[in-house]
């Protein structure tokens, strides 16, 4: 897509100094600060920036889709109309048929009421005035452009019945429809697993190709625009803080920033720990069913077997990684190995054997057990202030301390995750991403575990941030010798934290060994292709 | 998308979910002005009987059925009648008969000595009070004779029995606003627990609590007041208790529906790793992380819960005279619409102008505590 550029200087969006301001009750919050920029016909445009940038809300801005408390004001103009400002009917005429969008969340953004079919003939039917039949004749032919296999059998499906990937598609699918001249595309690939994301990019490089539309990308994944992008915007707090070629944002950065965020990719590697090191945590033949559908007195027999026969050996100082797409069992293996939920197999912590405990036997390994969760915005109770939160171990477990004691452990650990102590009076919802997860990481802390099973830590993060998270695990482990389970889709992260990989497909084990030799000599076909998936592009 | 909240981490006092509720709720000026009024109606019903000398069960033979008034009863002209009617009870004749400043001076004469004791007749009557000999003449044939005269303020009017309204309606809003209140607490305690617990054990337990629930929803609601006031006797608190049985069942379903997605979250499955037991985990996070809809739903049951306690007083099963409640005062007032306007008007108004600040203050409420608005 590269070789395309500059060779038609003719601009389909021109955005000039489009400032967006929310009314909140904490006064006035400046989202977007005058950015100007334009889209040329048929190329594709990156806008690159962490969360918090702007880079949607300045999108958002020109499809006339703010949220109510939003203002906007400056100029974007598609071709000679005026798209700030214009009336609903006439915001109408061009989005949706000249310019289209699509989302991140494929689950969300179809309405599950209605088939595939009939919410892609929808516009058709608006916009062109096209009658059933051939709207119908049309949505099959935009499937099959698409990718869709069985597109006869699809067009009458309903969304639950595809897959991310496949929702994907129908969402691009319903943007094509009207053959736009531009499309913007809302981080289309970050819900999905890394193979598929690349299919999907490469889908749309093909479609770019065909139609000759122009792409915005908006995106935070450095990787997915080295991939696809011919000119590059970078945006910082609502403004614009470089822009130009991919190569030369690539190759000569001028901003700090840009230079940072370069220079974020998650590095470094951890040494194995000695062969002489104690087996902390292990579970053999670890197997989990999940009951399908319950009946509400019979227990019904159809299950789902999320983990099938995993053998996992944990030792003292240890990082076991464990890489999957979703769906494959990664998390449910947490679990398990926790003896959060039911599963058979045998498991053992510290040679005492847990496998039969119930809760109340569970209690006392509980403290040298811990969990981190994906969601820093799920994992904290929105009702209580962060002390609350990261003494609630000691409540159970010391519940002799003193309140004063209590306060002092937290304002210990706040410190040692690098957070202010006076957090603990506040509550999660003023936190950003990436000090909730450290709150989180000081939950756990705090009662000085031997063993934290980390479930997508870093998922949910910008990469500047990822950084510093990977970083302070990393040192906690230096500090207090202890082992993690590393559980993540994100080759990168777990490259750059775990000694030991362990590649899981459908609840098994597709290959397992050290890390340089998974990721410089990966043995079967599958974990090949994750690793070409992840880092080729 | 917008990340406020990074910039004001240097505060450290930090504002609850609460506090960010209630700046929510002060912008909206209907629920605003539905919590002053229930402040004013509160402090009406529960101030108000200090204030006014009358008691809510004290007959005024003299004044049945009274129109609301700002005047004072009786008026001056209506009082030489009565004087002269008092006169004659006692076999005496008025000669003249003033009243300034609130006390009366009659002058009055009969054929034969009259004795002091004669004053009693006057005392007897309602409208005059310690009544004295002022002068007596050498002869004991005329007499002058002073004394307070009983003015009263009814500004409600007063009842067919001559009880005075105003007093009425502020105990019956005394009654009323607690019966509201307590049998909200009672369903709100026993519906939040069980919903809590039933939601979070889920499975078999929750299944059969939440057939219970059923059952107890299809047993017919004045049947069962029927048999626990055959059983247990009629008294105030009965009628809170009752209620709250039934009131408590909604509560249930509510607070199990926001539980069975709570459980999911991952704080709960964080709680479950720190190896919380069930019940503290229902405790510190399940039931906090309810009350938004369950305040919401708390100012819909206490309106439901005053109609229904007007119902059961309307029955006769609920409150009963001298007291009263504004259901019972209502039912009155209707009985007597055409000769006694006032008796239906003035509780009715304040029950009203109750429903409808409640009414306002839950829209506000379910506003503020909406996590969408976040």
């Amino acid at each position: 897509m590269a070789d395309n550029m500059n060779t038609t200087e003719t601009t389909v969006l021109t955005v000039k100094d489009l400032k967006v301001n929310f009314t909140t009750p904490d006064g006035e919050v400046n989202a977007v600060k005058g950015v100007n920029f334009d889209v040329r016909k048929g190329e594709t445009l990156a806008i690159v920036g962490e969360s918090g940038s702007g880079k949607s809300q300045t999108m958002m801005a020109i499809m006339g889709l703010l949220a109510k408390n939003g203002r906007v004001s400056g100029s974007a103009r598609y071709g000679s109309a005026e798209m700030i400002g214009a009336s609903p009917k006439a915001l109408n005429d061009v989005r949706g048929s000249k310019i289209t969008m699509i989302f991140q969340e494929p689950m969300t953004s179809l309405d599950p009421l209605y088939t595939v079919g009939k919410q892609i003939s929808e516009p058709l039917i608006h916009h062109r005035g096209m009658g059933k039949a051939q709207a119908r004749a049309r949505v099959l032919e935009l499937l099959k452009l698409v990718g869709i296999p069985e597109p006869e059998r699809r067009i009458d499906s309903y969304p639950h019945e595809l897959s991310g990937g496949q929702r994907q598609r129908v969402m691009i699918a319903m943007a094509l429809a009207n053959e736009p001249d531009l499309l913007i595309a809302d981080e289309p690939t970050t819900a999905l697993d890394v193979t598929i994301q690349a299919q999907i990019l490469d889908l749309l490089a093909d479609l770019q190709k065909r139609f000759g539309m122009a792409i915005v990308l908006i995106t935070h994944d450095l990787g997915v625009v080295k991939h696809v992008a011919d000119r590059v915007v970078v945006m910082r707090r609502g403004e614009v803080v470089e822009q130009g070629t991919r190569d030369d944002i690539f190759e000569r950065p001028t901003a700090d920033y840009t230079k940072m965020l370069l220079a974020a990719e998650p590095s470094g590697s951890k040494a194995p720990p000695a062969d002489n090191a104690p087996v902390i945590l292990e579970g053999r033949n670890v197997v989990v069913d999940f009951q399908i559908g319950t009946g509400m007195f019979f227990k019904s027999h159809r299950t789902f077997r999320a983990v099938d026969g995993i053998n996992i050996t944990l030792r003292q100082g240890q990082t076991i990684g464990v890489v999957g797409e979703s769906g494959s069992g990664k998390s449910t293996l947490g679990r398990a190995l926790l003896r959060l939920l039911d599963s058979d197999g045998r498991y053992s912590f510290a040679s005492n054997d847990i496998s039969h405990l119930d809760r109340k036997g569970m209690r006392p390994y509980r403290r040298q057990m811990q969990l981190v969760f994906q969601d820093p915005y799920g994992s904290l109770s929105p009702r209580q202030t962060v002390g609350e939160i990261i003494t609630e171990g000691l409540y159970v477990h010391e519940p002799n301390l003193t309140k004063a004691e209590r306060d002092a452990r937290a304002v210990e650990a706040l410190k040692e995750v690098g957070l202010d102590p006076g957090a603990r009076n506040r509550y999660p919802h003023e936190f950003s991403g990436g000090q909730r997860q450290r709150i989180a990481i000081a939950r756990s802390m705090i009662l000085k575990p031997k063993v934290v099973i980390l479930d997508e830590p870093t998922s949910a993060l910008d990469r500047s941030v990822q950084r510093q998270v990977i970083e302070l695990l990393r040192d906690l482990q230096q500090k207090h010798d202890l082992s993690y389970v590393f559980i993540s889709h994100d080759l990168s992260v777990i490259k750059a934290i775990s000694d030991h990989v362990v590649v899981m497909k459908n609840g098994k084990i597709v290959e397992q060994g050290p890390t340089d030799d998974i990721f410089d000599r990966p043995a079967q076909d599958y974990t090949k292709t994750l690793i070409a998936a992840a880092f080729t592009h | 998308m917008t990340d406020i909240s990074t910039t004001n981490t240097n505060k450290v006092e930090g504002r609850s979910l609460g506090q960010l509720a209630w700046l929510r709720f002060r912008r909206n000026k209907a629920a605003m002005g539905g919590m002053f009024m229930l402040l004013l109606i509160a402090l009406f019903s529960f101030g108000g009987p200090f204030l006014v000398s009358h008691k809510y069960d004290e007959v005024f033979p003299s004044y049945v059925s009274v129109p609301p008034s700002l005047k004072p009863l009786p008026e001056t002209s209506t009082l030489q009648d009565v004087a002269d009617a008092t006169a004659k009870r006692a076999r005496l004749k008025l000669e003249s008969f003033d009243v300034a400043k609130g006390t009366f001076t009659a002058k009055v004469s009969a054929s034969s000595p009259i004795d002091p004791r004669t004053v009693r007749y006057f005392d007897r009557v309602n409208e005059f009070k310690d009544t004295q000999v002022k002068e007596t003449a050498p002869d004991q044939l005329s007499m002058v004779l002073t004394g307070r005269v009983a003015q009263e303020y009814f500004p409600f009017g007063t009842d067919s029995n001559g009880r005075d309204l105003l007093v009425r309606v502020m105990l019956g809003g005394q009654i009323s606003i607690a019966v509201g209140l307590a049998a909200s607490l009672v369903s709100l305690g026993i519906g939040v627990v069980y919903g809590a617990t039933s939601g979070y054990l889920g499975g078999r337990i929750d299944n059969v609590m939440m057939r219970v629930v059923e059952i107890l929803y299809s047993l017919p609601f004045v049947f069962l007041v029927v048999v626990m006031v055959v059983f247990f006797g009629r008294s105030i608190v009965l009628i809170f208790v009752v209620i709250g049985a039934v009131q408590w069942l909604e509560m249930a379903r509510i607070v199990r529906g926001q539980t069975l997605s709570l459980k999911r979250r991952e704080f709960v499955g964080a709680a479950q790793a720190l190896g919380l037991t069930d019940w503290q985990i229902i405790r510190r996070h399940i039931i906090p992380n309810t009350i938004g809809p369950v305040i919401v739903f708390v100012t819909v049951v206490v309106p439901h819960v005053i109609l229904t306690e007007s119902f059961l007083s309307f029955l006769g099963l609920g409150v009963q005279a001298p007291l009263a409640s504004w259901g019972t005062l209502i039912s009155e007032g209707a009985a007597n619409m055409q000769n006694a306007p006032w008796l239906l008007i003035f509780p009715a108004t304040f029950f009203v102008i109750t429903l409808f600040s409640l009414n306002f203050v839950g829209d506000g409420l379910r506003d503020a505590l909406d996590p969408k608005d976040r």
